[in-house]
């Protein structure tokens, strides 16, 4: 079995700096022993994708709150496709309408955490979903 | 020191007594629920106040009248009997048309000012037909790009009479140019207008961070609406320096009220720097607080913060006038307490939040909507908000009397306590240097992200329960509330009135207005006369930003 430890990387993509919710994740997720790259405000799509590649990662936590995830998430995850990172997973935290969760699954998003989620839930998710690699 | 004396005063010595003889078999007979009992700051709280607490506190000195130094009571005599707080709901979204007709909805519903929030393009000094806007245009506000959008947004809201305030930071002196043009528009005179620009850019830096130019030429864009104002808008409030969004960053109480009032100290530093009369423009500026969960911790950071703020600008600054010492300063609820699980459990939230801001003696207050975790306010939930303000203001009885709560032990020794810890965070700050200082050494942000993660660990072990959300939790879908859906439409209607806007204006009239801001930046002189032709001009918010940016260049955030 590999050891390879859980790479994820935190991203922030739109005009939002709310900032709070990518920290704590950043910091629970490490504490939690994964390898955590936090991209920084106002990324677009494109910054996303290549910083995904660029740092391997199993995993792309997107946070966002401003009403801006069906422009910016499915394009995140079809970039990511487009660069063969086809096990790569899309999470997304924030404010997401109820009925836009489907949608976003649809479109390859792996799971949507509404506020109010353990940082535990995450964790879990991560470990459960994340293909184990050499 | 104080050990000593507790135990030798009369009430000491009955507590010491109390303890053992009723206390002891008590709690041995039925233990506590908990260990410790702890506010939604994590600070530890007492089982008992008494006396003996506020032995420190002398009445004259630190609490005292209200309307007198130092103002712990209140800043008006006679409290709210004279004049209730202002009921000033924030709302902004989509359309400039749709907003104005949301402002006029309020109005007629008995509000009493208005207040604006701008989409994320707005606040960051980006058109609606910037590649970086899409997706965002009219989303978490109204989309503003040029004096057009803002000749509709308040079409019919006479300027004279209606005080208006502004949530914009980073571009906030061209939002207050679009401002006064609308206002010369509708003939309204710029000294008889007032209303309040948030124009905080610090607290951006430290926690909303929705910034563009690096500190210190923010902080003189700043300065120049303090000095512009001070002589041409007398009555209008150039800044709100504000605590909300530090805690809703993820501070706690006693970090909101001292880096707060850090940035305040900091702002009027500066415009002394800059030759202004410290009393001809510390009596506009405002403040602008969080009304969080913990009833007495919140009340208690309220009156702690008149107390500093008028002990500060007497003992730093040397003044000694009445209006630079007290503080005003709006409440708005906290937007991070609401629950996507069963919203309604909101209202009752937001009731007793606008509740603590009432008794600390807000000047002004927007209470949240209860569908706000969700999605902006609905009509029927904004309209709720603002009834629960009327049903604290005239059913309750609290209004009836100045500082109802003063001399409670508990609030009295809690907010000694805050106004220490305050205290205590200035000799830091101080010693680095300043507040520009310590933001660039990362300091408040660091402090902010460790408590938001002691919070979020506190939360998950449920020593702070949520309603609903760790406690009292329901496994079955919770009963849906409508939302507001803003869509795409709206960014076409945008690019449509901008592109009109581009055609119609003068370009070479655009291009001159714009040249002569850029001098003015170079040449360090005041910026708004400039950025108010500009606007006159119908030169876009993202053309004046960009020229700015020329000048000043951009802000990149060190990693933390």
């Amino acid at each position: 079995m590999s050891t390879r430890k859980i790479r994820v990387l935190v991203a922030k993509p739109g005009l939002d700096g709310h900032d709070r919710g990518a920290k704590v994740i950043a910091r629970a997720l490490r504490d939690a022993g994964m390898e955590v790259i936090y991209t920084g405000l106002r990324q677009t799509p494109e910054m996303i994708a290549a910083a995904a590649l660029q740092e391997d990662v199993d995993a792309v936590g997107v946070s966002i709150l401003s009403g801006a995830h069906n422009t910016l998430c499915p394009r995140i995850v079809q970039l990511l496709r487009d660069k063969g990172m086809d096990n790569c997973l899309v999470l997304v935290g924030g404010i997401v309408p109820q009925e836009d969760v489907p949608k976003l699954k649809q479109q390859g998003v792996a799971e949507i955490f509404l506020p109010g989620t353990s940082t535990e839930d995450i964790i879990k998710f991560l470990h459960d979903n994340v293909k184990p690699r050499d | 020191m104080p050990e000593t004396k507790e135990s030798s005063s009369p009430v000491a010595l009955e507590k010491e007594r109390w303890e053992r003889e009723t206390l002891e078999p008590a709690v041995s007979k039925h233990p506590e629920r908990k260990k410790s009992f702890q506010t939604v700051s994590l600070a530890e709280v007492d089982r008992l106040y008494t006396p003996a607490d506020t032995e420190e506190v002398d009445f004259n000195r630190d609490i005292s009248f209200p309307g007198e130094f130092p103002y712990t009571r209140g800043i008006h005599p006679t409290g709210y009997r004279g004049k209730l707080w202002t009921m000033r709901q924030f709302a902004g979204f989509s359309t400039p048309e749709e907003t104005n007709a949301r402002f006029k909805y309020l109005l007629d519903q008995g509000q009493t000012g208005v207040s604006v929030a701008y989409d994320l393009p707005t606040l960051m000094g980006y058109d609606a037909d910037s590649p970086l806007s899409e997706g965002e245009v009219g989303k978490c506000g109204v989309a503003v790009s040029s004096l057009s959008d803002m000749e509709v947004l308040f079409d019919g809201i006479p300027l004279e009479k209606v005080t208006v305030s502004q949530t914009i930071n980073a571009p906030a002196s061209v939002l207050l140019a679009m401002y006064l043009v609308v206002a010369e528009k509708q003939g309204a005179s710029w000294d008889k207008i007032s209303g309040t620009l948030q124009n905080d850019i610090l607290k951006e830096y430290i926690a909303q961070k929705e910034w563009i130019y690096p500190i210190k030429p923010a902080m003189k864009l700043v300065v120049d609406t303090f000095e512009f104002c001070t002589e041409r808008v007398p009555r209008y409030n150039p800044i709100s320096v504000s605590g909300y969004h530090i805690r809703e960053a993820g501070a706690t109480a006693a970090q909101e009220l001292a880096f707060t009032l850090r940035d305040g100290i900091e702002y009027v530093a500066w415009g002394v720097d800059a030759g202004l009369d410290i009393d001809r423009f510390v009596p506009r500026i405002s403040f602008f607080f969080n009304a969080h969960n913990d009833f007495f911790e919140e009340i208690a950071k309220y009156r702690a913060a008149r107390r500093i703020w008028a002990r500060e600008m007497k003992q730093r600054f040397g003044s000694d006038h009445p209006r630079t010492l007290q503080m005003r300063f709006h409440t708005q609820t906290a937007g991070v307490s609401l629950t996507v699980q069963q919203p309604l459990n909101n209202i009752v939230r937001v009731a007793i939040q606008a509740l603590a801001g009432v008794l600390g003696g807000t000047q002004s207050l927007h209470t949240d909507a209860y569908d706000e975790a969700l999605a902006l306010p609905t009509d029927r939930a904004a309209l709720i908000a603002l009834r629960t303000q009327q049903i604290i203001a005239e059913e309750t009885g609290v209004v009836n009397t100045v500082d109802p709560l003063g001399g409670s032990y508990y609030l009295e020794a809690l907010t000694e306590k805050m106004e220490q810890e305050a205290l205590d965070y200035f000799h830091k700050i101080d010693a680095m240097g300043g507040m520009v200082a310590a933001i660039e050494r990362g300091f408040p942000q660091r402090e902010i992200q460790d408590s938001a993660y002691q919070y979020q660990k506190a939360v998950e072990r449920r020593e702070q329960v949520i309603v609903g959300v760790n406690k009292y939790a329901m496994t079955d879908q919770p009963a849906e509330v409508p939302i507001l859906v803003i869509d795409e439409s709206v960014r076409t209607h945008q690019l449509e009135r901008l592109e009109q806007t581009r055609a119609q204006r003068d370009a070479g009239a655009v291009n001159n207005a714009l040249d002569k801001l850029r001098l003015a930046a170079t040449k360090n002189e005041n910026t708004m006369p400039a950025t108010i032709e500009a606007v006159r001009a119908y030169a876009t918010l993202g053309e004046i930003c960009s020229a700015l940016r020329d000048v000043y260049g951009v802000y990149e955030e060190p990693a933390f």
